[in-house]
């Protein structure tokens, strides 16, 4: 199971929600991040890590560096409190079509 | 890439439209939201009752693992035309959400594909915007519980 790939864990917590702001803005090196943080650097790598893992932000290589910038694609996503819900019922429907392709008639 | 599902929901409206097409025969459809096995598989909840026909009621309920009952709703039917139209009256238990009305519509589209509309009305705006929200809520509680449990494995 891999709980981290939900996007609304992400976003569930304040070290995450400060570091997607900070990188709004402008796209930073995890070092350049860690160094707004009181928090340990490796505690700061995986709120990275997991944000990724989400598509919130994206890892992009510029020389020896990576530079972390936000993907406002998957930022949309969750700031639209109305996808849970579409969510919701697609998973469901998901499940009626998968289950009822069963019952079709052989031709 | 075009949704499959999709839901519409305007500001200031009481009510909210789900759409749906399925690469399926209409009539399956129809039966996956008309026979109790059948909804209890894909729905994920218990059918106490469910009576196919004008002025049928109908009873759902979720337990969870130790028997607690965690979701519960009930209605009556008050419109049942096979394959083509359900309308139903719509009610969670302990929850303030009020009666909602649900117009559900089945429409073929080929002989292998159809489409479904439900129109969901509800008592007020404020109802509507709290049954919406209700997933994204649980999301972040969800969340919040599952990140606790997670992260002070790195304490």
């Amino acid at each position: 199971m891999n709980l981290r790939r939900d996007v609304f864990q992400a976003i569930a917590d304040p070290t995450r929600r400060a570091i997607l702001l900070l990188v709004a803005s402008q796209s930073l090196t995890a070092g350049a991040i860690a160094a707004n943080f009181d928090t340990a650097r490796p505690t700061v790598s995986k709120h990275l890590q997991i944000l990724t893992e989400c598509e919130l932000l994206q890892q992009e290589q510029t020389g020896r560096e990576i530079h972390y910038h936000i993907n406002a694609k998957k930022m949309k996503e969750v700031a639209d409190f109305i996808e849970p819900f579409r969510q919701m019922w697609d998973e469901r429907f998901n499940k009626l079509e998968a289950l009822m392709k069963n019952y079709k008639p052989k031709k | 890439m075009e949704l499959k599902t999709k839901v519409s929901a305007e500001d200031g409206k009481h009510d909210l439209v789900i759409t749906r097409e399925f690469d399926l025969p209409v009539e399956l459809v129809f039966r996956a939201f008309t026979e109790s096995e059948l909804i209890e598989q894909w729905m994920g909840n218990k059918v106490l009752n469910f009576e196919a026909k004008k002025y049928g009621s109908w009873h759902f309920e979720k337990t969870d693992d130790k028997g607690n009952v965690v979701f519960a709703a009930d209605g009556v039917i008050h419109e049942f035309i096979p394959n083509k139209k359900m309308t139903r009256t719509f009610e969670m238990y302990n929850t303030p959400f009020g009666v909602q009305l649900e117009v559900t519509e089945f429409e073929p589209l080929t002989e292998d594909t159809s489409r479904i509309n439900i129109h969901t009305i509800y008592e007020s705006i404020a109802q509507r915007d709290q049954v919406l929200k209700l997933p994204f809520t649980q999301g972040i509680n969800w969340a919040h519980n599952q990140l606790e449990k997670f992260m002070s494995k790195f304490k």
